[in-house]
């Protein structure tokens, strides 16, 4: 798969990889029905979520009080790192297996490193753009205090960027499931709301039972919703979750598994086509 | 290989789905720089040869070679030296035809130029238009574009010219001899007999997984089966014989009745007649092939 030859000069994975990204992005935008539902999906939650509970007080036991927006930030953003890597990609590459782009990829001297690196970029760009729209509108439209210390945004920088690399590498090894590009959003999009529901998105973790708890906690949505509210909620909030503390290390180790087995699912499960089928 | 070797070797090729034998022991070599056109009915298992030679298939049994290397184990380097226009494509197409041949040429070593391409396939005034827009024939003419933009050594055709108004066909046709004249190497599967014989230099012809025949264009089905066909009507029986001197046998008849004889036609077999009878006389009944190729 990796043999280079005289005809093709090395670094060619990485030059075409990146031709894919900007081939890919523009692919993306202009496709109405992923940008509505996977790029502005969690804007508009969060909105919705403002704008219906916004009379009620989000508060913990010493009384600190938080607006919704406040409160469902951290969650929109975990959510929206789910969205742009794997309901995206799994989705999206299940249609393109669907409908003959793989096919006709396959056909041709591309890498299979490089579609990957055009679809993780894609991803990162995507996730980037859709973060970045969720704090402009949480602090403009809803008044949402942002932190103010460089640890914090440190905090943020790292789960964000592991949380969407796992996700998107996550989407490509899920991609394989959906026997069919029809069947890709009935099988992808049920479980990306299923997570959404048990994993603190939309309703608060510590309410759920504690077995529905532990099975969450297998899944990375959970722990990208934590490291995104131990960054953006009042730090008195930390009693309310699992152990009364933010887990960052049990964090950083979940997304750190499940980045490698997404890893070495694509490399070795992937294919262009299913051969005789 | 060497530049005598043959481009593409096919030896006892077997395709098993289960009981069924999609390609029954078939044979053929294609030499450097020949358009060989693969013919056969639907079914027959034309598509699942061209796709094992591509290698997007496995086969059951059998050798085969493509540019000397099995097409298993051929690498990014391999298919750098192939054009594959497959026989259906259903992308969503939300890049334009300049932005999609500009993409797929960067992924080639020496790719032909980009606006060239897009005059060769005639689609100079789409260039802008993204391709979900584009008419089926216009869609048809990118996949050929694409096929075409890394400058292959071998070209495989599968039926290319689906959609095309006849304009657009003479058009692809010059195509195809202009890319014959650089020296590429063709393997054509189509329904159109007369761009068959218009384009190809050699035939086989595919029928229930099996290779009945196969020659060149002119030879196809043997100097018999070319052999000029007389019909007549005579006593209101439909009446046809073969013969080398049909002019001679249209005289002797209006001899013989002293007058001119009912609905008589003199026919020389195209190789749409011959592909015909060889079809039937293996035992299949074409006749959706002869809808399709009419």
């Amino acid at each position: 798969m990796t043999t280079l030859n005289p005809t093709l000069p090395a670094g060619h994975t990485v030059r075409l990889g990146v031709s894919r990204i900007g081939y890919e992005l523009k692919s993306y935008f202009r496709l109405g029905d992923t940008v509505f539902f996977t790029f502005l999906f969690p804007v508009l939650m969060l909105s919705i979520f403002a704008v219906a509970f916004s009379d009620l007080p989000f508060g913990t036991a010493d009384g600190t009080e938080i607006s919704a927006a406040a409160y469902y930030l951290p969650g929109m953003l975990a959510a929206g790192l789910l969205l742009s890597g794997v309901q995206n990609l799994a989705v999206d590459i299940a249609i393109e297996r669907g409908d003959g782009t793989l096919k006709r990829l396959a056909g041709t001297p591309l890498p299979v490193f490089s579609y990957f690196i055009g679809k993780i970029g894609q991803v990162l760009v995507t996730g980037t753009l859709q973060a970045a729209l969720l704090l402009t509108l949480a602090r403009f439209a809803f008044g949402v205090e942002l932190p103010t210390d460089p640890q914090s945004w440190l905090t943020f920088a790292w789960v964000f960027v592991l949380g969407i690399i796992t996700s998107a590498v996550l989407g490509i090894a899920l991609s394989g499931v959906p026997r069919s590009g029809k069947s890709a959003t009935a099988v992808v999009i049920p479980i990306a709301l299923v997570l959404q529901f048990i994993s603190g998105v939309y309703l608060p973790f510590t309410q759920l039972p504690e077995w529905l708890q532990n099975f969450a906690s297998l899944f990375p949505l959970k722990w990208m919703a934590e490291g995104m509210r131990s960054v953006f909620l009042p730090e008195s909030f930390a009693a309310m979750e699992v152990g009364e503390a933010w887990n960052l290390p049990g964090v950083a180790i979940a997304l750190g598994i499940w980045l490698v087995a997404g890893l070495v699912l694509c490399r070795f499960a992937f294919r262009w086509i299913r051969k005789d089928s | 290989m060497t530049r005598t070797d043959p481009v593409v070797s096919v030896r006892d090729l077997n395709k098993r789905y289960g009981d069924f034998a999609a390609v029954d022991g078939i044979s053929f070599d294609i030499e450097r720089g020949e358009t060989f056109a693969l013919l056969g009915p639907n079914g027959a298992g034309k598509s699942t040869t061209i796709e094992i030679l591509e290698g997007y298939r496995d086969r059951t049994d059998g050798q085969v070679s493509v540019l000397g290397t099995d097409p298993r184990h051929g690498g990014l380097d391999w298919k750098a030296r192939l054009g594959i226009v497959l026989q259906s494509t259903g992308e969503s197409g939300n890049v334009t035809v300049r932005e999609q041949l500009r993409h797929f040429a960067g992924f080639y070593p020496h790719p032909r130029d980009v606006e060239e391409t897009i005059a060769a396939v005639g689609l100079e005034e789409k260039a802008t238009t993204m391709i979900r827009k584009l008419s089926g024939g216009q869609r048809r003419r990118v996949d050929v574009a694409l096929g075409i933009i890394g400058r292959p050594e071998l070209l495989f055709l599968d039926e290319p010219t689906t959609g095309f108004d006849p304009e657009a066909r003479r058009q692809f046709w010059d195509l195809v001899r202009n890319l014959k004249a650089e020296g590429t190497t063709i393997l054509l599967t189509t329904h159109y007999l007369d761009e068959a014989a218009q384009l190809g230099d050699r035939a086989g012809i595919i029928v229930g997984g099996r290779l009945v025949d196969i020659g060149a264009i002119g030879e196809i089905g043997g100097a018999d089966a070319r052999v000029p066909l007389v019909r007549w009507r005579e006593d209101g029986e439909l009446r046809e014989e073969r013969t080398e001197h049909p002019a001679t046998l249209v005289a002797r008849l209006v001899a013989a009745s002293g007058t001119e004889p009912h609905e008589v036609e003199i026919v020389r077999p195209s190789l749409e007649d011959v592909y015909l009878q060889l079809v039937r006389s293996a035992g299949v009944e074409p006749i959706a092939e002869e809808a399709l190729a009419s």
